[in-house]
């Protein structure tokens, strides 16, 4: 069967030590963080792959954990490239053409940038059929591993929760990472009590009066 | 990792797929133009203005837009007030979602594993590591960005600011504010930075 891994799903891991916070205005180390960024936002607005198969490629990077951020998405950049036959290794290696560019349908002109980030990618959509889930009904989440990218994490699986929020009907990630379409889906806030989430702490008496909320797709969720 | 981007760079350029000009309109939008002052100004306006208040809990995408900031990543908005029964913390635990149009890219410590790993589960020793401790009777919500909402914390306004302008309030309101590990400035502290 599949062996689909995400080195990316860390909510509750331990060992990664104290938050190093830094001033406001630094976001970039270097100069090639904000080329890698740009380079990115630049391909993801040819259309070539989706937001969802973008960070399939990224969590699925294996050594995801020893990389630093921008080189995760540089990784990723390379790797999607390559899968799509949009360039080859040797290419990217080397700066120089081998084979002729494959045909694009959409490019990002610097005078469309804007206008571009203006309007972003909404994913709400219509509703087809009334949510399955009310507000403050309670609920459990699938507790089965996915097997390919998923936008429930693994602390959050097989856990009750209520749900709070009824977010609209929402493009569902896991169809888009998979190239599967858009397969929208109501989308809901739940929230989890801590004894839920982390049971070995509230019976060890620390407690943090704590409450963590996830936005879940329907087919997340079962009535609990 | 210079060499590495520049050659990727030359490659996607001779394949006729990106706009190099469009890298340097992108790069300058997100160092120069789109950031958490952005932001400040939404907290700044719930503050002084009550509708405004009520508009941006109700519907945060479209009370945002009415300021100007709207798009990329930001699509989506929920409104979370912090009070002094609740306090909340917004975190993305699978990779880095951030609501770019009202606080710009995320700083690198949100992209972290130290963060992303403590936030749902030790939030208030995450908080001390930005030396910010609240009552134990206060409730510590943690929002995990699993999807494409995004969420925008409004601290609680300091005390004793009831004769400041709303640009000056704005300046109390800092990055880190609106994502709910810390919270905003009071102005003393204000003067003396």
């Amino acid at each position: 069967m599949s062996h689909y891994t995400s080195h990316a799903d860390l909510g509750g891991l331990p060992g990664f030590g104290i938050v190093a916070s830094a001033a406001e205005g630094a976001l970039f180390h270097a100069d090639w963080e904000r080329q890698a960024l740009a380079l990115t936002l630049a391909m993801g607005a040819t259309g070539s792959w989706n937001i969802d198969q973008s960070r399939a490629a990224r969590e699925t990077l294996p050594d995801y954990r020893r990389l630093s951020y921008y080189q995760v998405w540089l990784a990723a950049l390379e790797k999607l490239l390559q899968e799509r036959r949009l360039a080859t290794a040797d290419e990217i290696r080397s700066g120089t053409l081998h084979q002729p560019p494959l045909p694009m349908s959409r490019m990002l002109q610097a005078q469309a940038v804007s206008a571009a980030l203006l309007k972003g990618s909404p994913v709400l959509r219509t509703p087809a059929q009334p949510a399955r889930f009310s507000l403050g009904q309670q609920v459990r989440t699938r507790s089965e591993t996915a097997g390919h990218h998923t936008r429930l994490p693994g602390y959050a699986r097989g856990k009750q929760g209520v749900i709070e929020r009824i977010h609209g009907v929402h493009v569902f990630a896991d169809s888009q990472a998979q190239g599967l379409g858009e397969d929208p889906q109501w989308l809901y806030g739940v929230v989890m009590e801590e004894v839920q989430l982390w049971p070995e702490r509230a019976s060890a008496g620390s407690a943090q009066n704590l409450k963590v909320s996830i936005d879940a797709w329907e087919t997340y969720l079962e009535a609990a | 990792m210079d060499l590495r981007v520049r050659a990727l760079q030359s490659v996607l350029t001779q394949k006729g797929y990106i706009d190099p000009a469009a890298l340097d309109v992108l790069i300058d939008t997100y160092q120069t133009r789109v950031g958490p002052r952005n932001g400040a100004r939404v907290v700044a306006r719930s503050w002084v203005d009550p509708q405004f208040r009520d508009w941006l809990l109700r519907d945060a995408t479209q009370a945002i837009a009415s300021l100007g900031y709207s798009g990329r990543q930001g699509e989506h908005m929920v409104a979370l007030e912090n009070t002094a029964e609740r306090h909340n913390l917004v975190v993305c635990t699978l990779c880095s979602c951030y609501p770019w149009p009202v606080l710009g890219l995320p700083p690198v410590w949100y992209k972290s594993a130290p963060y992303r790993s403590r936030a749902v589960k030790d939030p208030r020793g995450v908080l001390a590591d930005f030396g910010v401790q609240l009552p134990e009777t206060t409730e510590i919500r943690v929002w995990d960005s699993t999807a494409e909402v995004r969420y925008l914390v409004i601290p609680q306004r300091p005390a004793g600011t009831g004769h400041l302008s709303e640009d000056e309030l704005a300046s109390l309101v800092t990055r880190d504010a609106m994502i709910g590990t810390r919270l905003a400035n009071t102005p003393a502290v204000e003067e003396g930075a």
